[in-house]
């Protein structure tokens, strides 16, 4: 059940309001000199989905990811966010698009709270609210003014996650985003997902833990080679799915 | 929304080196051990040859804001942050504007302790025309950290980095140390010769505006992989 869609809190004042419930690739490729990372991708990703990336090494899970966040642009093909394209929507599109990569983009020289606070105001979101919430959400509300570079693995990767919600994307993408987590927090972090995609935000999770991907995500597409191997319904079953598609796993 | 952005940027830059005094004080230690030792080079019996201190002051500041644009950029590299600053909903240029000005910040002051420096220990009169001074230091700061600030960024992804930047820099950059070389010794000239350094802050004030309008221009197309 998608809930309607949901209004980000703030924006910078002068980027304009854009929202999207699909997001069309169509023949996407990605080159790196000689090397193939991506190889005419075709699917459409919608509004509550809940997608699992899954593919070995080096499939071209993170490519495709920093494609869709935006940051790297396809050698071919097009990406439509509700039939726009990147380059059209520009500042109103990164609005809505939060991403939680491998590298956690997090300076490790300041605080938590100082770390959340500059990238609420990076995103036009002021207020000591938004960040004390994001901090009671991960769960380092009693540590808000230590510098990340004396936190753990795992307490980063909360910090980074609430750094990629702040606000509250249209577009989530994650890439490996339990890792470093205990079970308690996985829990946390998967009840989140579920949240979103709830909210109505389309949800992608780029991960190699089959048995967390089981039963959280709603579609898979299985990437081997830069190519889309398999983009079909979540069901049970998805290791040996994998298995079958990719090989071991 | 530009201003607003690249004076966030500048606030987090300044939180991160007040934090760590890092870049602050290596910068200043190399430039006042440049200073010092070229002092000791030249200076004899409380004559330095003419011209040499204007040509130490800039060379100083040169070195020195290589060195920090290595290392400003270097924090955006750890952890990728630059990835989250091109992310986020402001115009790309802005987030240049934010760096240049973290830049222009830490070179004003290595120039604060370098120029009385460089003063005593070259007997050289810096002073006698402040606000000319203080122009060309301004115009010629601007100038070298816009081109810095533009290539550190463009070669954040670069592995050769290091090698590459003062490759790439310093001939771009090598006229506006001229100028400001040519601008402070007919400062020193005796008498002072106003309107040739009149004529160097000129030039250097129309280089910074080609060098920021071209740098604001392409930081976008440069920093998209």
């Amino acid at each position: 059940m998608v809930r309607n869609p949901s209004t980000p809190p703030g924006s910078p004042p002068d980027v304009p309001r854009f929202d999207f419930d699909s997001v069309q690739l169509n023949n996407v490729s990605r080159h790196f000199g000689r090397r193939r990372a991506l190889s005419r991708i075709s699917t459409t990703f919608r509004s509550g989905d809940i997608v699992g990336l899954l593919g070995p090494n080096g499939a071209g899970k993170s490519t495709l990811l920093t494609i869709l966040a935006t940051l790297t642009t396809p050698t071919g093909g097009e990406v439509r966010y509700g039939g726009r394209l990147a380059n059209q929507a520009g500042a109103a599109l990164r609005q809505r698009i939060g991403l939680l990569a491998h590298e956690l983009y997090l300076y490790p020289e300041l605080s938590a709270r100082q770390n959340l606070a500059f990238f609420a105001q990076m995103y036009g979101l002021d207020g000591d609210g938004v960040v004390t919430a994001a901090l009671t959400r991960a769960g380092l509300a009693d540590r808000a003014d230590d510098d990340v570079q004396g936190f753990s693995r795992g307490m980063r990767q909360r910090l980074a996650l609430e750094r990629a919600l702040l606000h509250h994307p249209r577009l989530a993408l994650f890439d490996e985003p339990f890792t470093g987590l205990d079970d308690a927090a996985v829990r946390v972090v998967i009840e989140r997902l579920r949240a979103l995609a709830v909210d109505g935000a389309i949800v992608v999770v780029a991960t190699h833990d089959l048995d967390l991907a089981d039963g959280l995500v709603t579609r898979v597409a299985l990437v081997r080679d830069g190519r889309l191997l398999a983009d079909e319904p979540a069901a049970t079953g998805l290791r040996s799915r994998y298995r079958g598609a990719i090989g071991a796993a | 929304m530009v201003l607003r952005t690249a004076l966030l940027v500048l606030r987090k830059d300044l939180a991160i080196e007040l934090k760590t005094l890092e870049i602050v004080t290596t910068t200043l230690f190399f430039a006042v051990a440049c200073v010092l030792v070229f002092s000791f080079a030249f200076v004899r019996e409380g004559q330095a040859p003419p011209d040499a201190a204007p040509a130490i002051l800039w060379i100083a500041v040169a070195f020195s804001g290589t060195l920090a644009l290595g290392r400003t950029f270097e924090r955006e590299r750890y952890g990728e942050t630059v990835r989250a600053l091109l992310l986020a909903p402001s115009p790309r240029p802005a987030l240049y504007l934010g760096k240049l000005l973290g830049m222009i910040v830490l070179l004003v002051l290595d120039e604060i302790v370098l120029v009385p420096l460089i003063a005593f220990l070259f007997a050289a009169p810096l002073f006698a025309r402040p606000l000319l001074l203080v122009g060309l230091l301004a115009t010629g700061t601007i100038g070298f950290a816009a081109v810095g600030t533009l290539f550190a960024a463009m070669l954040i992804r670069s592995r050769t980095r290091d090698v590459l930047l003062p490759i790439l820099l310093y001939p771009i950059t090598v006229p506006v140390i001229i100028c400001g070389v040519r601008g402070t010794a007919a400062l020193l000239a005796a008498p002072v010769d106003e309107p040739i350094a009149t004529m160097w802050l000129g030039i250097l004030f129309a280089m910074d505006v080609v060098f920021l309008m071209l740098a604001l221009w392409t930081f976008e197309p440069l920093m998209t992989e």
